[in-house]
């Protein structure tokens, strides 16, 4: 480990590669396949924000919880929530992840912590303080992770959510994975500070940002608000500011954006190519190794597809159950 | 041991009875220790109505007093509930769940069904419902039906203590999220209650009053305004059926099928405002499922469609009066009379 830089294993380092990969190609291969017309209802792709996810991910377990967003699918394949089931759910199978009830933006598996991709803004705010609520009663060292966009950060739950953790000391992360664009308005029109770092600080919570596009910038600054929670310290706020390289919605012109700005990021804000040129380059991880863990991803996306083209639907009957445990 | 205590006193009691059966029960809502931070006392008012006081000396930081934040603390109430625990959240009044309905409508009510049968949520959120208070239009509404509406929610609204204490018990334990509505006029009300534990299914009605002329139903407050119309009535030789609902979501349609099936005639007594109403969903289902039964139109009996007013005078006509369903039995009998 003497050309190993970085404050993880080489293991871990293909690890946090293999997340962040996973994803790009789940999102990369959904835009390919929705513009086919064979995914029903609309996808938001997570695609641009990868570092995120995995950078914050790694320091969770089954344990801890976390309240996703319309944009989900980064966060579930971080959070372990099966590939195949996910993409069979996208599809509206019956061997969905949610047994085709829920899509793409209700996808949800508790056995892993992760509580639900959310289709409404900033209601992941209150649940997750709920989840840190019952990791405090049951003294479990749980910690509750809540993402949203800088666009949700103006929901009054997010803010309710801020002010009610830190009152009761929670063991619970606020994460805004700043990307710039409220579907389309942009952070600094709809957002009156500068740094949500200020905005924390009204509420009594530490606050630190991170170049959302540096892996090991949001490993080492989720690394220390999530200790500090788990050991009692309560809840913290992170900013990760990052890139949406798709649309709000598959079929979005993106209209708004700048002219060749999806260009100019995918060129130089890749957080993957990024991430991956500094562990080469530091000689910790080798590009024979890096190109074997993007084959073998792409095989995995690829049979994802395939099987959750090749499921059975849902029977008529799913209609009617799981509304209630009894009724 | 039964004695009688208050519809007060009987959720308290149930609210300590489950607290002490399971360590997974927290309560948590506005003021409902009171006094948290502040100088004086602690469990200052146990509740702006008093109904947890005494509750924090028992049970300590499992009554959790929040901020006026209601997003925020029943959102953390369903949270909770997705991680395992059994939450008792207090909205103080319904007519708040208009700040934090998305949590109730689109969160609690949906994660079982949209997660495709994965998750449960036993969360129960008591509430204030009805008028009388004098509490004008923000404090004092039956907003019951906007919950019916919601699949994935029960609601759950007694009208005397016992059946306080047990629905409550049993809304506790249930595995879904439960609306349960406490009628503010029924606090003071007193019944014989037992002292031990006991939970009242839900989805069954009581039939409160026996008679074979006509069916009366309803729920809360207006079952008491309906046995008052009903000892009228028999004065006049109408012998009417009462029947209290208990919970509207599941409703006991059995016990109403077959209520009217006996008598042949249906008033519905309801506090909410009258459109897509417990009282108009009541009439539509008899309609649908027994009008070979029916001797005349069903007849609805319920606040007018208008916010609830605050000045006595105004307010006393806007709750269903004793008077107001004698006359609706009255239409209904009022054809076979003539012939």
């Amino acid at each position: 480990m003497t050309n190993n830089p970085f404050p993880l294993s080489k293991d871990e380092l293909l690890a946090a590669y293999r997340t962040m990969r996973t994803i790009r190609d789940f999102e990369e291969r959904l835009h390919v396949e929705f513009a086919k017309g064979d995914i029903p209802g609309f996808v938001h792709l997570y695609a641009g924000e990868e570092a995120c996810a995995a950078g914050i991910m790694m320091h969770l377990t089954d344990i801890d919880r976390i309240a996703s967003t319309h944009r989900g699918h980064g966060h579930c394949i971080a959070k372990g929530v099966d590939v195949h089931e996910m993409m069979a759910e996208i599809y509206g199978k019956s061997t969905g992840a949610c047994r085709g009830k829920g899509g793409s933006m209700h996808i949800a598996d508790l056995s892993k912590g992760m509580m639900g991709a959310n289709g409404i803004l900033g209601a992941g705010a209150p649940l997750i303080c709920g989840a840190g609520l019952a990791a405090k009663f049951r003294g479990d060292g749980g910690v509750g992770i809540t993402f949203f966009g800088d666009g949700a950060s103006n929901q009054g739950t997010v803010l309710e959510s801020m002010n009610l953790a830190a009152i009761w000391n929670l063991p619970v992360i606020f994460v805004v994975e700043n990307n710039g664009y409220a579907e389309s308005t942009s952070v600094e029109y709809a957002t009156a500070v500068d740094s949500y770092v200020d905005r924390a600080a009204g509420f009594g919570l530490p606050g630190v940002t991170v170049d959302g596009t540096d892996f090991f910038a949001v490993h080492e600054a989720a690394g220390e608000v999530i200790r500090r929670a788990r050991e009692g310290g309560g809840p913290a706020l992170l900013e990760c500011k990052t890139i949406r390289f798709f649309g709000h919605f598959e079929g979005d012109a993106q209209t708004y954006k700048a002219k060749g700005e999806n260009d100019y990021n995918r060129e130089n804000r890749d957080c993957l190519r990024i991430f991956a040129n500094r562990v080469t380059s530091a000689g910790a991880v080798s590009e024979a190794e890096i190109s074997l863990v993007d084959r073998e991803v792409a095989a995995l996306i690829d049979a994802a597809v395939e099987s959750a083209k090749g499921a059975p639907l849902p029977s008529p009957r799913e209609l009617l159950t799981d509304v209630y445990v009894a009724y | 041991m039964a004695r009688k205590i208050s519809y007060k006193q009987a959720i308290n009691e149930a609210l300590d009875l489950e607290m002490r059966r399971d360590p997974t029960v927290i309560v948590l809502g506005e003021d409902i220790v009171g006094g948290a931070g502040a100088p004086g006392e602690l469990d200052a008012w146990g509740g702006v109505l008093g109904v947890t006081k005494g509750l924090h000396a028992k049970h300590g930081n499992r009554l959790m007093d929040t901020p006026l934040s209601e997003s925020a603390y029943i959102g953390a109430a369903i949270g909770a509930a997705a991680c395992g625990m059994r939450p008792v959240a207090e909205l103080m009044f319904l007519d708040f769940m208009g700040v934090c309905f998305d949590q109730i409508l689109n969160q609690a009510a949906k994660f079982k069904y949209m997660f495709g049968g994965k998750a449960k949520t036993p969360v129960v959120i008591r509430a204030m419902v009805g008028a009388g208070f004098r509490a004008a239009a923000q404090h004092s509404q039956m907003l019951t039906p906007l919950f019916t509406h919601v699949p994935g929610l029960k609601v759950v609204c007694p009208s005397n203590a016992y059946d306080a204490k047990g629905l409550l018990i049993q809304s506790i334990r249930d595995d879904d999220p439960v609306i349960f509505c406490e009628h503010k006029a029924l606090y003071g009300s007193e019944a014989d209650v037992p002292e031990e534990s006991y939970a009242i299914p839900f989805g069954e009605a009581n039939i409160v009053r026996e008679g074979k002329d006509v069916t009366i139903v309803s729920y809360g407050l207006t079952v008491h305004r309906a046995l008052d119309a009903a000892e009228k009535l028999a004065k006049t030789g109408v012998q009417a059926e009462v029947i209290d609902l208990r919970t509207l979501s599941p409703i006991d349609w059995d016990t109403v099928i077959e209520s009217v099936e006996n008598t042949g005639r249906l008033v519905v007594v309801d506090e909410a405002n009258p459109r897509c109403s417990i009282a108009g969903d009541v009439a539509a289902h008899v309609a649908q499922n027994a009008f070979g039964a029916l001797k005349a139109a069903p007849q609805m009996v319920t606040a007018p469609h208008t916010p609830v007013p605050f000045s006595p005078v105004l307010e006393d006509l806007y709750i269903p009066s004793a008077d107001a369903i004698a006359a609706a039995v009255t239409k209904t009998t009022a054809r076979a009379l003539a012939a």
